[in-house]
């Protein structure tokens, strides 16, 4: 199992406040990951360095062997990484399947092909029925599930998602895992996902990154990182005398 | 779709049998509806398409329409070749402003306010140009009204007409082949979130500067037809602000992104602007400013009431698409 | 090039200045606080001009005086303005809004050219014609009496802003719109009080504008671009940055029509404009947002 993403000692910085110190983790190909911790650890920082958004202060990111630290968001994309947005961003102009098409477009050779591929996608998200109705008009779990859509629709080979879970509620929350497993299983998509929803992440990742202040202070598999003092302390506080 | 073939193919069937049932007044009318539908779709390009706002357009049309009366005026050198000129000088300068407000990050209010001024500067620079009249003025001959010219663009008023329905026409096609490409797509991907279209690989400068440069290239053939048709350009007229205003006038009002919108919207517009003055003037009262004050109306209440424009109510009315 | 008179011009330009700034510090106050792009705050200057020139010829009443009761009314527009057309389409996209703005400008300019006409119009006071001296220095007595009431004007807002309770809330509303709604200010009251006195600066800008230059209808959207030219030199949000960038840019323009041709001295403006867009879009004292 080679590493598809190796994230080595990324520090960042915005006017002085220190989002991500040195934080290091692999994503295996064919795997999923979760990055979890307390709000402000600076999990979506991560994110956002990783997909281009930022530029890191320090360290460096390989993808597929190549680095992409430094890269423009579009150009980590045609790399080969797909993500979705903690507040989703629908084109709220266009219907749900045109989302997908312009996701489809990047790697679709035409516009017939895009088509075609983001019909199939929509259908396996479970937005087939409302193909054509304007994005604007989802609720949020449809919003979320055409985020995923239209990232998938760009033949991505490591997806991120950014807390999809959250605001959905349980049932709903179960198919999206579901969604997940099954693409990750039938097309080999590796994942690593930002998430707060536990049971997503015990039902979803095979091992699992927690970041607290910027650092990493744990990993494992779920079972281990949840019985972790450390872990337990910043999500718990001290333990206090009852 | 079929039924929106049959319309369109009746409106074309209709506006091609005009100048033969026509006066030269409504014609001379129908004519400025057909420039207005024409710069609008360019514009519309640019804004309805790619979400960019400019409101500077008039330093395309103007700057087309000198580049082409100036060789002629100086080398007697047609419009087949000053179109050229017109356009090559307009991609370069689209492509300028483009790359600096692009790069620089600047968006929305910003980049029209920067469109505004690069055309205030123009104005107020072709001012200066004695070798392009200055500010009394560029006069082209006005030779054969009669026959047609097409290439030198000297003709008839006939001529004109045809020759602007044939350009509306094209840009018609060539925005409705845009809308349905790649192009057509990331433009409005770009246009309602710029970031999620980056997250999905696309290159949100290389597709801005693209929208620029056609809606630019296309406006600098709308200011070539001008020059051939007035005959006499005046910076103070050309560049001015007002005709950035009256060029989006037109796509706002009809629907900002369709088709159809700049087409109906320009026709609504003249029709009624022009149907109101010559009301007043029959009353006798003849006020410069008249006309455009009703635009004002008329865009406050399109914006207030109507804010996706005539076109999309009146489509589905149709029963039409975009 | 007589060193002293260039020094006359530019403190003429500094003069100017002052009442340019004034006019932009309205528009500062507008688009800092309320975010509006009021695309018709030249025509509303324009518009003051006339109302001066107006009540001169009809009352005799002299601008100095026709100030308090033009700004007064043009607080009151200001406030109708934004209360009933702004405010309810404050949640719809920029560009909407912009462009209603456009729309009223619009119908001002033509407004007034049907009820004007294009010729030019001025009020003259012969004591205004006077010249004081300084030294081997001349100032126009009109100039200094109109940077004066600018100055006045300005600093009352200042005071305003700075000391009073409503000026606070306003500025509360201006740092986070969210957070002065949870604590129960009255938003879109305090925005049309905002819009309103913004409105009043430019009456009075205009009323002391009408002393130096003639007005015909087509400045309005002259003045609408140098205000904006100001406010984005000088540094939006900044209110000392908006006089600043009106004394720069009124002695800009009198240096430029002594260097270059008078009719460029525009051009000089616009092309600040362009750079300051590029290169330092938060102007010379704002803040980076």
């Amino acid at each position: 199992m080679s590493t598809l993403l190796e994230v080595r000692g990324i520090s960042k910085s915005f006017r002085g406040l220190r989002a991500v110190t040195d934080a290091s983790f692999e994503v295996p190909q064919g795997t999923i990951r979760a990055l979890i911790g307390p709000n402000g650890a600076g999990k979506t920082t991560c994110f956002n360095v990783i997909a281009g958004v930022f530029a890191p202060d320090a360290g460096a990111i390989t993808f597929d062997g190549r680095p992409i630290h430094g890269l423009r968001p579009d150009q980590v994309c045609r790399a080969g990484i797909g993500r979705t947005f903690q507040i989703v961003k629908p084109f709220a102009g266009l219907s749900v399947i045109e989302n997908v098409i312009v996701g489809a477009l990047k790697r679709a050779p035409s516009v017939p092909a895009a088509k075609k591929h983001a019909a199939e996608i929509v259908e396996k998200l479970g937005l087939g029925a409302k193909r054509d109705l304007p994005a604007s008009s989802l609720t949020l779990p449809d919003r979320k599930r055409l985020e995923v859509a239209r990232a998938l629709a760009t033949r991505p080979k490591l997806l991120l998602l950014d807390e999809v879970m959250a605001g959905l509620r349980p049932t709903e929350c179960d198919q999206m895992v579901e969604i997940f497993r099954e693409i990750n299983r039938a097309d080999g998509l590796t994942i690593l996902l930002i998430e707060h929803v536990m049971r997503a992440v015990m039902a979803l990742a095979q091992h699992v990154i927690v970041l607290n202040h910027g650092e990493v202070i744990a990993r494992g598999t779920p079972a281990e990182v949840v019985r972790d003092a450390a872990v337990l302390e910043c999500y718990l506080g001290e333990e206090a005398e009852v | 779709m079929n039924r929106a073939h049959a319309l369109l193919a009746l409106l074309v069937a209709c506006l091609a049998a005009l100048p033969l049932v026509a006066n030269s007044y409504v014609l001379s009318v129908a004519t400025l509806i057909l420039f207005f539908a024409f710069a609008g779709q360019a514009w519309n390009v640019m804004m309805g398409f790619a979400g960019q706002l400019s409101l500077g357009h008039s330093l395309y049309v103007g700057v087309g329409a000198y580049a082409a009366a100036g060789l002629y005026f100086h080398y007697g050198l047609g419009a087949w070749a000053g179109i050229w000129l017109a356009i090559a000088l307009c991609v370069l300068l689209g492509a300028a402003i483009g790359f600096l407000a692009f790069r620089f990050g600047i968006s929305g209010v910003y980049f029209a306010l920067l469109t505004i001024a690069f055309a205030e500067f123009t104005r107020i620079g072709f001012d200066h140009i004695d070798w392009l009249g200055g500010p009394g003025g560029l006069f082209i001959k006005v030779e054969h009204r009669v026959g047609w010219d097409l290439v030198n663009l000297r003709g008839a008023p006939a001529m004109f007409y045809y020759v602007m329905l044939a350009l509306t026409a094209a840009a018609f096609a060539l925005c409705a082949g845009l809308l349905r490409s790649r192009a057509g797509y990331y433009w409005q991907a770009i246009r309602e979130n710029e970031e999620a279209a980056q997250a999905l690989g696309i290159n949100t400068f290389r597709w801005k500067m693209l929208a620029v440069v056609i809606s630019a290239a296309m406006t600098a053939v709308a200011g070539v037809f001008f020059a051939f048709y007035y005959n006499n350009l005046f910076p103070e007229q050309i560049f001015h602000i007002s005709r950035s205003i009256e060029i989006i006038l037109g796509p706002i009002i009809g629907g900002l992104g369709t088709l159809f919108g700049p087409i109906l919207g320009a026709a609504v517009l003249t029709v009624l602007a022009d149907g109101i003055t010559e009301l007043l003037a029959a009353l006798g009262w003849e006020f410069p400013g008249v006309k455009q004050v009703f635009y004002g109306i008329v865009l406050l209440a399109v914006i207030m009431f109507l804010p996706h424009g005539i076109w999309p109510a009146l489509a589905r009315k149709l029963g039409v698409g975009r | 090039m007589d060193p002293v008179n260039v020094i006359n011009l530019v403190l003429a330009g500094v003069l100017t200045g002052l009442v340019y700034g004034l006019m932009a510090l309205g528009l500062s106050v507008i688009f800092g606080v309320v975010r509006v792009v009021n695309f018709a705050h030249g025509e509303m200057m324009t518009i003051a001009m006339y109302a001066a020139v107006v009540l001169f010829a009809t009352l005799g009443l002299d601008p100095f005086l026709a100030v308090l009761p033009v700004a007064a009314v043009f607080f009151a527009l200001g406030y109708a303005l934004q209360a009933g057309l702004i405010n309810p389409f404050i949640t719809r996209p920029e560009h909407s809004q912009f462009m209603l703005l456009v729309a009223v400008a619009l119908i001002m300019v033509n407004a007034l050219l049907i009820a004007f006409g294009p010729s030019a119009r001025s009020v003259q006071l012969d004591y205004l014609l006077e010249s004081i001296e300084v030294g081997p220095l001349l100032l126009d007595r009109g100039k200094v009496l109109a940077a004066l009431v600018a100055l006045a004007t300005s600093a009352l807002l200042f005071a305003f802003f700075k000391l009073t309770r409503t000026g606070k809330a306003i500025r509360a509303c201006a740092d986070n719109y969210l957070g002065a709604k949870v604590v129960g200010l009255d938003v879109k009251h305090l925005y049309a009080l905002t819009f309103g006195l913004g409105s009043a600066c430019v009456a009075v800008a205009g009323c002391m504008m009408v002393l130096l230059v003639d007005v015909t209808p087509v400045l309005g959207p002259a003045y609408t671009l140098l205000a904006f030219v100001i406010v984005i030199v000088g540094g939006l949000g900044s209110m000392t940055g908006a006089l600043l960038g009106g004394v720069l840019i009124g002695v800009s323009e009198a240096l430029a029509g002594l260097f270059i041709t008078p009719s460029a001295k525009s051009m000089f403006s616009f092309g600040l404009l362009i750079l300051v867009l590029l290169l330092r879009p938060q102007g010379l004292l704002g803040k980076k947002t």
